[in-house]
C-alpha cells in the first residue's frame, strides 16, 4: 500500500496524519489525483520567470511561508507561484492602479531587489533573514525609496501579489494540509461525524495539548 | 486530438449534450442552425438565463441558450481541490476601482454552463416581503414593480424545482409552504451560530439550502464533503446545471457551451435581430426573434454597452442612461474567532445555520436595510486569504495562526447595499482575447452601507464572545452583485419593466440579478430564479395575447 501512493511530511500537531495516505481510498477521485499529482511534481525551477527573478521569488517565499528545518520534502512554493504565472494571465480582476498579473510580478521582484540594494547595499537574496523581513515590512507599509517602483504601488504589490499568491500556493499543497489538519480531498466519500469534537477515522487526529489555551 | 476537458472544445454539439449525471455519457439535444430565427436566444445560462431557458422551452418556444463557460459533468470533471476548481470562475480581466474596489473572479462570478450556481453556497432565501416596497413601506431606496405575493408563488415553484432542504417552519416572515426536504443535521460550525444566537436572545434557523437531504432521481443526498463553493462533485447540489437545464433539454432547448457573445445586432425596425458570438474558432451570428441578456451584473451591462450602434449610440436599452449604473454588491463582513473545541469547519455545507434577525427587526438600527448572517467554513487557501488580507499576517505568525484551522469559527453577513448611480460598470479601452472592451467596475460604500456593516460587526462580535470565541478579528468582503439594469415602472428611471422587458427595444430582455432595484439582505439566487420563472410565464401569456411583437408602454 505505501508504495502505491505519494507521501508528504507530517506535522507536530497532527503527527500521525498524512492526507496522501488517502490517495487510494474513496476520499480521492480521479480528477483530484490528477490535479494534486501534477502539483506534487512541481520543483523549484522557473518556467515563466527569469532565473534571476526566480531566485528573488524563492527567497521571498522562504520568508512569507517559512518551512520547518527538519521537513524532508519542502514545498516548492516558488515553483508553484511560477507555474501559476505560466498558466494564468489574470485572476479575474486587477486594481486600476496595478499592472496585469505577470507584469506586476516581474516589475515587483525587480523593484523589491532594488529596494534591498538601496536600503542595505546588497541583493535581497544576499541579506540575512532579519533584513529580508525588514524589506518586506517596508513594502507592506508602503515605505519604499527605490526609483525602480515607478508607478507600481509597493503596498499593492505586496498585499495582492506577494502575500496572496504565495500563501495560496503554499496552502494548496498536501504537506500544508497535514500541517493544519485539513481533511483534504473528500469525494465521493465525505464525512459522517460533523458535530464538534467528533471526527471520522479518516480525519487527522490532533495531538493532545497541542492547542495553547489563552496567552 | 483535443482532450475532452470541457474547456478546449465545445461538448454540446452533434445533436447531444453532456449527461451531467453519468460519466462520459450524453443526452440528446435539439439543435438549431444559425440561420433559423429562433424564438429566443439567451445569453448566459446561470440562475436567470438557465432557468428562463427551461421555462420558455417548456412553454413551447424555440430556445438557444449560450454560455461562455464549459459544460461540465461534475462526477468526472470536479476535483476536491481549490486551485483546480478555479476553472469554475470568470477569470477574464476586469479593472476594479472606487473607494472600495470589489474583488472579482471568485464568489461573485461564474464561467460555466449553469453560471455561478455551479459554485454557489446553495443558501436559498426569500426576500422579506416589505423589500419589494422598500420606499413605501420602509422609507429607503426604491420600490420594485412586482408584488411580494406574486413572488411568494414563484419562490415556491423554485423551492420545489430545487428540492430545497429546510426547517419545518421558518422563524421569519409570512407563512410559506414546508420545504420539500427535511433539514440537514447540524455541523459544529452551524451549531456555534445556533447556540450563541440563543445566548444573545435572537432567533436562528437551519438554513434553507439547495443540497439534497434525500436522494432524487440520479442525484444522491449530500455527504458533507464541504467543497460546495468550488463545485459539487456528487450532484447533491441542486444547481441550474443539474436541475433546470436537463429539463430545458428535454423540452427541446439547445445549450451552446464555450460560446462568447460580443454584440447584439439591431435591425432597421428598432428590433434586435440576433447575436454575434465566438465558438469553436470562429465568429458566428445567431438569428432570433427575441434576445435575452442574462450575463449577471457585469457582463450584462458590458454586452448592452458594447452593442452601441448608430441608432443607439449609448448602448442598447439605455434611454434612461442607467445601464451599468446602481451596481450593488452585498457587504460580506465576517467575524472570526478561536474556540477550544474541534470544529473542523471544512466539513458539510459551510452555512448550515442562519439568523435573519436583523432583516426582520426594524428597531435598534441606525441604518436602512438589513442583513442575514450565517455560519462559515472556508477551505485552506480561502482561509489563508482571510488571514493575509484582513490581518496582513505572514511568516511564522501566519503559519502558527493557520495551525489553528480546526478550532476556528466564524459568522459572516450578506448585507444590503443601497443603490447609488456612481457605482457602475463601464467599458475601458483595453480589449480582451475576443477583442471586446474590458469592463471597469467602480464601487464605493455609502454612509448607510457603512453603518449597516459596522452594526453587524459589533453585534456579531458580541455574539462570538458570548459563544466562547476569543482572538476575534474582522474581515471586510463583498458577495453577489446586482442592479446594473434595474427594473421599474417608469422608462425614465429604469431599464426594464416588471417582465424584464427593455423599455426601448421590445424584443430585448434582461433576466438576471442586474434587474434588482434593491438587493435586500439575503443571497440572491432564489430571487433571480423566481423572477426568471415569472418572466417565462409572463412571456407565454403575452405571446397568447399577441403582445410579444408590440411595443411596451408603462402601466
Amino acid at each position: 500500500m505505501s508504495k502505491d501512493h505519494p507521501h508528504a511530511d507530517t506535522s507536530a500537531r497532527y503527527p500521525d496524519y498524512d492526507v496522501l495516505a488517502k490517495w487510494n481510498t474513496p476520499s480521492w477521485n480521479d480528477p483530484t489525483r490528477a490535479a494534486v499529482g501534477q502539483r506534487l511534481q512541481v520543483r523549484d525551477e522557473p518556467r515563466f520567470l527569469s532565473a534571476e527573478r526566480f531566485r528573488i521569488l524563492k527567497a521571498v517565499c522562504d520568508r512569507i511561508v517559512p518551512q520547518p528545518t527538519d521537513r524532508m520534502n519542502k514545498i516548492a512554493v516558488a515553483g508553484l507561484v511560477d507555474r501559476m504565472l505560466e498558466q494564468t494571465e489574470s485572476v479575474g480582476y486587477r486594481r486600476a492602479e496595478m499592472p496585469p498579473l505577470r507584469e506586476a510580478w516581474q516589475r515587483g521582484l525587480d523593484a523589491l531587489n532594488d529596494e534591498a540594494k538601496v536600503r542595505f547595499g546588497a541583493e535581497f537574496t544576499d541579506l540575512p533573514a532579519g533584513r529580508q523581513d525588514t524589506v518586506l515590512e517596508l513594502l507592506q507599509q508602503g515605505d519604499v525609496r527605490s526609483s525602480a517602483w515607478g508607478d507600481l504601488p509597493a503596498q499593492g504589490f505586496f498585499k495582492h501579489r506577494v502575500l496572496h499568491d504565495i500563501t495560496v500556493s503554499y496552502y494548496a499543497h498536501p504537506t500544508a494540509w497535514n500541517e493544519i489538519g485539513f481533511g483534504g480531498p473528500a469525494s465521493p466519500r465525505g464525512y459522517v461525524r460533523i458535530e464538534a469534537n467528533r471526527r471520522d477515522p479518516w480525519e487527522a487526529e490532533e495531538k493532545q495539548g497541542a492547542v495553547h489555551h489563552g496567552d | 486530438m483535443a482532450t475532452d476537458d470541457g474547456m478546449t472544445a465545445p461538448r454540446a454539439v452533434s445533436g447531444q449534450a453532456p449527461d451531467v449525471f453519468r460519466r462520459g455519457a450524453w443526452v440528446p439535444m435539439r439543435q438549431y442552425p444559425d440561420s433559423e430565427e429562433v424564438d429566443f436566444v439567451i445569453v448566459g445560462t446561470g440562475a436567470g438565463g438557465g432557468t428562463l431557458a427551461c421555462k420558455l422551452a417548456e412553454h413551447g418556444f424555440s430556445v438557444v441558450a449560450m454560455d461562455a463557460g464549459p459544460y461540465w459533468r461534475p462526477l468526472e470533471d470536479f476535483a476536491s481541490d481549490e486551485a483546480e476548481q478555479q476553472k469554475l470562475y470568470w477569470r477574464d480581466e476586469r479593472i476594479v476601482d472606487g473607494d472600495n474596489p470589489i474583488d472579482m473572479g471568485g464568489n461573485n462570478s461564474g464561467k460555466s454552463v449553469g453560471g455561478s450556481t455551479v459554485h454557489f453556497a446553495m443558501v436559498s432565501l426569500r426576500f422579506r416581503p416589505e423589500w419589494f416596497k422598500a420606499r413605501t413601506k420602509l422609507g429607503y431606496a426604491v420600490d420594485w414593480p412586482i408584488d411580494w405575493r406574486e413572488m411568494w408563488h414563484y419562490y415556491t415553484e423554485v423551492e420545489q424545482a430545487l428540492a430545497i432542504s429546510g426547517p419545518v417552519s421558518y422563524p421569519w416572515g409570512p407563512h410559506r409552504p414546508r420545504y420539500p426536504r427535511r433539514p440537514h443535521p447540524m455541523s459544529a460550525a452551524g451549531e456555534f451560530l445556533a447556540s450563541s444566537a440563543e445566548k444573545m436572545g435572537i432567533g436562528w434557523s437551519s438554513t434553507p439550502i439547495a443540497t439534497l437531504s434525500a436522494p432524487r432521481g440520479l442525484a444522491p443526498p449530500c455527504v458533507y464533503r464541504g467543497f460546495c463553493v468550488i463545485g459539487c462533485s456528487t450532484n447533491a447540489k441542486q444547481s441550474v446545471l443539474n436541475t433546470w437545464l436537463p429539463r430545458a433539454l428535454d423540452a427541446n432547448a439547445e445549450i451552446r457551451d464555450l460560446a462568447m457573445v460580443s454584440r447584439i445586432e439591431m435591425g432597421s425596425r428598432g428590433l434586435a435581430t440576433g447575436v454575434h458570438y465566438y465558438r469553436d474558432g470562429r465568429w458566428r451570428f445567431q438569428k432570433a426573434k427575441n434576445v435575452v441578456v442574462a450575463g449577471y451584473a457585469v457582463e450584462t451591462p458590458r454586452l448592452l454597452l458594447n452593442s452601441a450602434c448608430a441608432q443607439f449610440p449609448d448602448g442598447l436599452a439605455n434611454s434612461s442612461g442607467l445601464v451599468g449604473k446602481n451596481l450593488m454588491p452585498q457587504s460580506n463582513h465576517g467575524v472570526y474567532g478561536l474556540v477550544d473545541q474541534e470544529i473542523r469547519w471544512y466539513k458539510a455545507p459551510p452555512s448550515l445555520s442562519i439568523t435573519e434577525h436583523w432583516n426582520y427587526t426594524d428597531t435598534g438600527k441606525d441604518f436602512f436595510g438589513g442583513y442575514a448572517y450565517m455560519s462559515q467554513g472556508p477551505l485552506p487557501t480561502a482561509w489563508a486569504g482571510s488571514l493575509t488580507s484582513s490581518r496582513g499576517l505572514w511568516g511564522e505568525k501566519l503559519v502558527r495562526e493557520m495551525e489553528k484551522y480546526n478550532h476556528q469559527v466564524g459568522l459572516k453577513i450578506v448585507g444590503e447595499v443601497l443603490p447609488q448611480e456612481k457605482n457602475q460598470v463601464t467599458l475601458t479601452d483595453e480589449k480582451d482575447a475576443y477583442g471586446i472592451p474590458i469592463p471597469r467596475i467602480t464601487f464605493s460604500y455609502g454612509e448607510n452601507d457603512k453603518r449597516l456593516y459596522e452594526h453587524a460587526v459589533r453585534f456579531m462580535s458580541q455574539q462570538m464572545e458570548v459563544g466562547g470565541a476569543r482572538d476575534l478579528f474582522v474581515e471586510s468582503d463583498t458577495a453577489h452583485l446586482g442592479g446594473t439594469a434595474k427594473m421599474g415602472d417608469d422608462p425614465r428611471t429604469s431599464v426594464v419593466n416588471a417582465d424584464c422587458r427593455s423599455w426601448d427595444i421590445p424584443n430585448l430582455w434582461v433576466c438576471d440579478g442586474s434587474v434588482f432595484p434593491t438587493v435586500g439582505g439575503v443571497n440572491p439566487s432564489l430571487t433571480i430564479q423566481a423572477i426568471a420563472c415569472r418572466t417565462g410565464d409572463r412571456i407565454a401569456e403575452m405571446a397568447r395575447r399577441g403582445e410579444l411583437t408590440r411595443r411596451t408602454t408603462p402601466a
